[in-house]
């Protein structure tokens, strides 16, 4: 996390507030007053307890350009999803069970926390390979269909597709 | 009351029986408490959607209060295992 | 429109179940727990975003509701299987493999090395 780009404290509290509370609003889904009370109070007491680890950056990080590119991102991650969702499924029909697990690891280029969190999380969400563990700029990757084992070639096939754009929102 | 399936329902139904037979399969097998724990995490997303599914079929839209509910249960659930298993509860 | 929405749900419904019976299959055949997790759970995991979003196409009054239970298991099942992938394998669960690659033992083999080198000088400092 950049330390320079730390919003202030009351910001900070203000964010996390509004975010749990839209939060709540999404799994209540209901605009009635009694529960929109209760959601701003349970949200603010949650805010009190959590702001500090929350969030760092408080409502800088919400601008259009990162909006757009976070479409951009969501939209190309459900395409990469569903490919590697039909390649594993490909292994799992084919009885000869065609597949070589091992882990491996690459260095990534994103400095932030928050990035590096997104880009484990889109890992383990395509199958095929999942994030065991994030040691500051490694990445420890299960692959179940291991091709390459060199770092450079791992980041290449792995890490690639996503970072492009993770660099653009984050950088 | 009537409840009036056409063929895609069944065959939904039907599909998302056998998943539920195959998770709970390896649910009993093991070997390992973590595998039992990811079968049962498996079986929680299966029964979350078909939950939904019979939130449609029944029109009933407390079912998909349950659904989420039961999602966020079993994601919890399965946390506090992985933590016991890493040796840090 | 309203007929579009309703083949449109219905297909995502039966890929979204096709899905979910993959996942109980991978994790039926594949050979270890870190496989099964890649096969069960992320099979599984597409499976139940499709099938609950196409009921949420299928009856247009639940498409919030379905797209938060939607966005809610995305965001919390890689974390789940990532936490129980982590615990498996500092629980000592070595994962099979057929050419035996694996970086992350690596890994913590040399930090438990520092580890027992810290603590070495620590009693060291103590005596």
């Amino acid at each position: 996390m950049q330390t320079k780009s730390l919003a202030s404290k009351p910001v900070r509290f203000l964010y996390s507030w509004f975010l749990f509370f839209i939060v709540w609003l999404a799994f209540t889904t209901s605009f009635q007053l009694p529960e929109v009370l209760t959601g701003l109070a349970v949200s603010l007491i949650l805010a009190a307890i959590s702001y500090e680890t929350f969030t760092g950056w408080g409502f800088k990080g919400i601008k259009l350009r990162n909006m757009w590119w976070s479409m951009v991102y969501i939209l190309n991650f459900i395409w990469l999803m569903v490919k590697a969702n039909l390649n594993v499924a490909r292994i799992v029909l084919t009885p000869s069970l065609p597949i070589n697990p091992g882990i491996v690891e690459f260095e990534t280029k994103l400095t932030n926390v928050y990035a590096k969190m997104v880009l484990a999380n889109s890992i383990t969400l395509t199958p095929g390979t999942f994030t065991v563990d994030v040691v500051d700029n490694k990445f420890y990757i299960h692959w179940l269909d291991v091709t390459v084992t060199d770092p450079h070639e791992v980041y290449k096939e792995i890490a690639e597709p996503f970072e492009r754009i993770l660099l653009k929102i984050f950088n | 009351m009537g409840l009036s399936l056409n063929i895609i329902d069944i065959i939904v139904l039907a599909i998302i029986s056998v998943a539920l037979i195959l998770d709970f399969y390896r649910f009993v097998r093991g070997p390992l408490a973590s595998d039992r724990v990811m079968a049962a995490d498996t079986m929680t997303v299966t029964t979350a959607s078909l939950l939904v599914f019979l939130g449609y079929l029944f029109d009933r839209y407390i079912y998909l209060d349950i659904a989420l509910i039961y999602a966020v249960l079993g994601f919890i659930g399965v946390i506090v295992i992985a933590r016991y298993l890493e040796g840090g509860v | 429109m309203e007929q579009v929405l309703t083949y449109l749900g219905y297909i995502l419904i039966v890929i979204g179940a096709i899905f979910l019976f993959l996942g109980g299959l991978g994790i039926v055949r594949l050979p270890d727990i870190y496989s099964r997790l890649q096969a069960g759970t992320k099979a599984s995991t597409l499976g139940a975003m499709s099938l609950i979003l196409g009921v949420g196409f299928l009856n247009p009054a639940w498409l919030v509701k379905s797209l938060v239970i939607v966005i809610f298991i995305a965001l919390s099942n890689p974390i789940s299987s990532h936490a129980l992938a982590r615990g498996s394998y500092r629980h000592n669960i070595k994962p099979w493999s057929k050419e035996d690659i694996d970086a992350y033992r690596q890994y913590l083999k040399e930090e438990g090395q520092k580890e027992r080198e810290e603590e070495a000088k620590q009693t060291e400092n103590k005596d």
